[in-house]
């Protein structure tokens, strides 16, 4: 080393201009909860349980989705539609109880692709938080998308991106 | 009004000028943390704070009630007294240098000249280094009573690069003394101000130089921040300091930059002198008009080497303990050493 190196004064002024040019750069942050970046259109969220036109229920209880589930996390209980029902299941048989438990579940959509009935999508909701882990096991009150008969604007809110994928 | 051959207003006039400076030291501390948290943000292409109210402001705020409140644990095996007295020590020698800086020039108002000077000592420069020197009591004191083996050795790295440094400072200061041949502060900026107006960073870019590298030091900056290395001594000296007491210590290193800020842009660029080369009492502006401008210029001053405090610290990594004493020693004083020689020869020959 010079003795002009070892007092370090020019490197410095160098990196001192390297950050300085910093100050000038376009910054990649995005305000988040202000701003919110679009998503794919096969982007995976959370799951919702899909109706009908008329606001009944697809799903048919088979066990696909659980049977496809790589992380277990779905488990369901199927019971029998009763006389006067039909306005509420659409099949003969339904989920009396849905639950996926969101702490296992790694997003990665075989649900979807396993269901028959179109019952199971993955929203573009993400980033749920909870103050417990009881509350991560989301059961059908939570994963029921909104009736398109009674309140249609929070249905069209639910589905999101994925109007028009269905 | 005048009582024991003493003149009350004097007093007043003074401790109006003593709590607007305090308040004014105060308060721009406080910015420049939050002006710290932006540039360095923007240095590294992020955003920085910006919840707290319209572009982050009320930061600061929120850091300071964050702190206070905190709960303020005194270690069991620490000496109370001396803990207490760290901080508070930190704190008052950050303030007492701001007595002898020339904030501006005299106002006339009520009439009554007024200088905008606390003291106008003529030991100005001398007792700036007597107090800035009594600034490694608190982080002595603070970190040996701690009881804690990172906060002691921390607290001595921060004593001795402390002592190093005020060698080169002293002599690099010595050489802009032999120009002015006074130590008081209004006297070094009344000197820049007459003849020619040249400043003294024209005359003496070496001293400049020297002087504001020992100023990093002095302040515990980066790269010379060696008593609070947060990856080896897990914060130094202000380790066992937590809530306000820790704020005091914090506040007291950004106190401590405004005001050797303050003290470069005196020394070295003209104190309020408003521009270099230019005689500003030639362009006929009422006196108060010009003191007002003055003291604005002396602030555009101080916040340009805030900035490059600022700049530095989030451009340069931390020097390594030999290196630190290496540059100190080996580098700094012989370099201010042959400053000081070859200025007081130019002096004498200039004088013949």
């Amino acid at each position: 080393m010079t003795f002009l190196e070892s007092i370090y004064l020019w490197n410095i002024l160098k990196g001192m201009v390297i950050t300085f040019s910093h100050l000038f750069k376009k910054r990649p942050t995005i305000n988040y909860p202000e701003k919110k970046r679009s998503f794919s259109q096969v982007f995976r969220g959370l799951h919702v349980l899909n109706r009908d036109e008329e606001g009944r229920e697809r799903c048919t209880a088979c066990g696909l989705c659980a049977v496809a589930c790589p992380a277990e996390a779905i488990t369901m209980e199927a019971a029998e539609r009763l006389p006067g029902e039909e306005n509420l299941y659409r099949e003969e048989k339904y989920a009396a109880k849905y639950e996926i438990n969101m702490l296992r579940c790694i997003f990665c959509g075989l649900c979807e692709e396993a269901c028959p009935k179109d019952a199971i999508y993955l929203s573009q909701t993400f980033a749920p938080a909870n103050y417990g882990r009881k509350g991560f096991i989301y059961r059908k009150e939570e994963l029921l998308i909104p009736n398109p008969v009674t309140e249609p604007e929070a249905y069209q809110k639910a589905l999101g991106d994925k109007a028009g994928k269905n | 009004m005048v009582l024991l051959s003493l003149d009350i207003w004097l007093i007043v006039e003074k401790a109006i000028l003593i709590f607007i400076i305090i308040g004014l030291s105060f308060f721009i501390a406080m910015y420049t943390t939050y002006a710290e948290r932006k540039v360095a943000a923007w240095l590294q292409d992020r955003r920085g704070p910006n919840r707290a109210g319209p572009w982050g402001i009320f930061q600061p705020l929120a850091d300071g009630g964050k702190l206070f409140f905190k709960e303020d644990i005194i270690p069991l095996a620490s000496s109370k007294f001396l803990f207490i007295l760290g901080p508070a020590l930190a704190m008052t020698t950050a303030l007492l240098t701001s007595a002898v800086i020339p904030w501006g020039g005299t106002l006339h108002i009520f009439g009554r000249d007024i200088s905008l000077q606390i003291a106008d000592v003529n030991i100005g420069v001398l007792y700036i280094f007597g107090v800035v020197s009594l600034g490694v009591y608190g982080i002595m004191i603070g970190g040996w009573a701690s009881n804690n083996k990172f906060s002691l050795l921390a607290a001595i790295r921060g004593a001795s690069q402390m002592i190093s440094y005020e060698l080169a400072m002293g002599l690099s200061l010595i050489a802009v003394l032999m120009l002015t041949g006074t130590l008081q502060m209004s006297g070094i900026v009344a000197n820049q101000m007459t003849g020619n107006n040249l400043w003294h960073v024209i005359l003496q870019p070496l001293g400049f130089v020297i002087f504001f590298v020992c100023a990093l030091a002095e302040c515990n900056r980066t790269p010379f921040d060696l008593p609070e290395a947060e990856n080896e001594l897990n914060f130094g000296y202000h380790q066992e300091y937590s809530s306000m007491k820790l704020g005091f210590y914090l506040f007291a290193e950004y106190i401590n930059m405004f005001i050797s800020s303050a003290v470069i842009a005196t020394v070295f660029f003209g104190g309020y002198d408003i521009l270099p080369f230019v005689n500003e009492s030639k362009w006929g502006l009422s006196p108060n008009l010009l003191t007002i401008l003055g003291f604005c210029a002396l602030m555009a001053k101080i916040f340009f080497f805030l900035f490059v405090f600022i700049w530095i610290r989030w451009t340069i990594p931390r020097f390594r303990y030999d290196q630190l004493m290496k540059l100190g020693w080996k580098k700094l004083i012989p370099l201010a050493l042959i400053n000081m020689i070859i200025t007081a020869a130019v002096v004498l020959w200039l004088k013949k």
